[in-house]
């Protein structure tokens, strides 16, 4: 009796424990999610009343916040074809032919990756663009992306086809098919589960970047919405708060749409090879 | 159907020699166990004919053509894997078919034959099904399907049955036997079930640390096992090898061990070579020890370890006090209890000698 007890009170402790820190993070969410119908602004939790659609009709009148959510496509398009394909192909290569010293490589370039991708590399970045003649360009964007996530992307990917039996590939050689054929009909698919994850945290963590568009780019007509939402702030550095949330909806609503689509269309998990 | 050859093959993988030196011919129709214990070499061996590995030195030779640099799909040949590498995002007929696929038939064609084949293989009702939603032994049917749904050369097998369980397996390898009976392919199998090659081969390689010790034919292999090594590894259970002391003396072989009795063998040159060192090996067959009685001459004894009735017939083991174990099967109902002194008796045409290095000594009936 007692010790049924006992456990029922620890279950209490830990259910309160937990649903106290889901709301702490729920709350924001929540706020998201009902502040951009709300007319008036409001820091703290409010139902709308009335509820309105007036914020989102002033930000789509917004022609620069506008041509900023597709400029932030465009890049994070860029950027996730350029770091799937390359990772691909890299991590393929690295997994799977006899190259000595590889597993160095891999672990140096990722090593590096932070730091390129960080801001302490944003001086020489900002001059090895300029060099090349692509300061105010899409390109530039998506090229220091790409730079940047890629040993990462290859890392994680090699793992992924690290754990692949080379028997799959082998058995379509064997059957007579190319090294290519045997890429493209038997291990591309094998490997698209972990592509996929690849490419989605490719686009996150460009679609949400800041610093490097910030600095690459000089005219309007090419800024991300990152950087765009800061037309949302008074001139004297004060957010609308109202047309902010209503924009971050917006502006957030392509990841989250990308997260449905991929777990409905491939689901988040793998493969796996057969049971041996 | 082909030939197959290997010409002073050797491999190494950085300082690691997996395979010394192996020459070998295969002729057309043949099907070849490799057989040995884990690690000597046998799956790279298999792979240097498929193409998957490149040899050190040495030549491939396939149908009289070298292949030693050719690419896998380039030789003319079918391999079922170890872990059947079935292609997980492709349905059991896209499986079966995809060797049709990639030597460009139309898809109605090469499903149709697909069909065909997993209809003989017994899998023709789960075509739509995924490699994941069927189970072990007809995963490794359609691995099956797949290699013979297009015509090969040489058949490839790397421990096909392996991942199967008892009775899936005997099944298999009866299926298999009359497969090679009815379509006389030329195939190399590996395995390190004695019993796999013995059913199957027709001839066996008995392979130890990358070497061929022996190449014959299974009854060969069984009968006059080429070293204590392959005496060893042949039968269930294997030979007993008894080590014992010779001596030569009034014309004829004296042998002497704990707990063995041994008439006086016939001294033939070879015995009598061997003698000189005063070392031997005395191996009898499970199967060719029976419980003593008066009359007997050659006995092995010790007391019982262990008595397990297998239905049929009985596995006796004897502990020799320090010299190792004797198992014998015998057709008895008798309970022997554990401890007990046993007399296990054999015949002397039963008996294989080996010298000291391991090497058998022909017997006097051979010549
Ligand atoms: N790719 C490889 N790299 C290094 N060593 C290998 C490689 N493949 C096989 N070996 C070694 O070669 C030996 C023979 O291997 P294998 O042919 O697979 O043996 P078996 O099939 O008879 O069990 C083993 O000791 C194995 O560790
Ligand atoms: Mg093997």
């Amino acid at each position: 009796m007692q010790k049924t007890q006992n456990i029922f009170v620890r279950r209490a402790i830990f259910a309160a424990a937990a649903t106290f820190l889901g709301t702490v993070f729920a709350l924001p969410l929540v706020w998201f999610v009902f502040a951009p119908f709300n007319a008036r602004a409001e820091l703290g939790l409010a139902i709308p009343s009335p509820f309105t659609l007036s914020n989102f009709a002033t930000v789509f009148q917004n022609t620069f916040a506008m041509q900023a959510l597709l400029n932030s496509l465009i890049q994070a398009a860029g950027g996730v074809v350029l770091v799937g394909g390359a990772a691909t192909l890299a991590a393929y290569a690295l997994s799977r032919s006899p190259i000595p010293g590889k597993g160095a490589v891999t672990y140096i370039l990722l090593l590096f990756s932070s730091v390129v991708s960080g801001s302490a590399a944003m001086v020489p970045i900002f001059l090895i663009i300029s060099a090349a003649g692509l300061i105010d360009t899409h390109l530039a964007v998506i090229l220091v992306f790409a730079g940047g996530l890629l040993p990462t992307a290859m890392f994680i990917l090699r793992d992924f086809i690290d754990a692949i039996p080379r028997s799959y590939e082998e058995s379509a050689m064997v059957a007579g098919a190319s090294p290519l054929q045997a890429f493209f009909d038997v291990a591309l698919p094998v490997i698209r589960p972990g592509i996929v994850v690849v490419v989605v945290w490719a686009f996150v963590n460009i679609w949400g970047s800041f610093l490097i568009p910030f600095i690459l780019l000089r005219s309007d007509k090419l800024m991300p919405a990152s950087v765009a939402i800061y037309s949302f702030y008074s001139e004297a550095g004060t957010p609308i708060v109202t047309l902010l949330a209503a924009y971050s909806l917006i502006y957030s609503l392509p990841v989250i749409a990308l997260y449905l689509f991929v777990n409905w269309k491939f689901g988040f998990r793998f493969f796996g090879g057969i049971k041996s | 159907m082909a030939s197959v050859e290997f010409q002073n093959i050797s491999k190494t993988f950085g300082a690691f020699v997996a395979v010394p030196d192996i020459s070998f011919q295969i002729a057309d129709g043949e099907f070849i166990c490799l057989l040995g214990p884990s690690g000597c070499g046998k799956t790279t061996s298999l792979r240097m004919i498929a193409g998957l590995e490149t040899p050190s030195s040495g030549r491939v030779m396939i149908g009289g053509r070298d292949v030693t640099y050719l690419h896998p799909k380039d030789r003319g040949i079918s391999m079922v894997f170890q872990d059947y590498a079935l292609y997980p995002h492709m349905n059991i007929a896209d499986n079966i078919a995809y060797p049709l696929k990639v030597r460009g038939e139309a898809e109605t064609k090469r499903h149709a034959r697909a069909k065909d084949v997993a209809d003989v293989l017994k899998i023709g009702d789960l075509l739509k099904r995924l490699p994941s939603q069927i189970s072990g032994g007809q995963q490794q049917r359609t691995s099956l399907a797949r290699a013979l749904v297009y015509p090969s050369e040489v058949y490839l097998f790397d421990e096909p049955l392996s991942n199967l369980d008892a009775k899936l397996r005997l099944e298999a390898r009866g299926f298999l036997n009359h497969l090679q009976r009815d379509m006389g392919m030329t195939a190399v199998y590996v395995t390190h079930d004695q019993a796999e090659a013995m059913a199957l081969a027709t001839r066996i390689a008995v392979m130890d640390k990358g070497r061929i010790v022996q190449f014959a034919p299974p009854i060969e292999i069984y009968r006059r096992p080429a070293t204590t090594f392959v005496a060893n590894f042949v039968g269930n259970p294997p030979m007993n090898l008894v080590p014992v002391e010779a001596s030569v003396g009034d014309g004829a072989l004296h042998l002497r061990a704990d707990g063995l009795q041994v008439a006086p063998i016939e001294l033939t040159d070879a015995v009598a070579k061997a003698a000189r060192s005063g070392k031997m090996t005395l191996g009898v067959r499970p199967e060719h020890l029976r419980i003593a009685g008066a009359t007997d001459h050659n006995i092995l004894s010790g007391e019982l370890f262990a008595n397990e009735n297998m239905g049929p017939e009985s596995l006796v083991t004897l502990e020799r006090g320090d010299n190792g174990r004797v198992t014998a099967r015998i057709f008895t109902d008798d309970e022997i209890k554990v401890g007990t002194s046993v007399h296990l008796a054999f015949d002397a045409r039963h008996v294989t000698l080996f010298d000291d290095t391991g090497a058998r000594i022909p017997a006097a009936d051979e010549r």
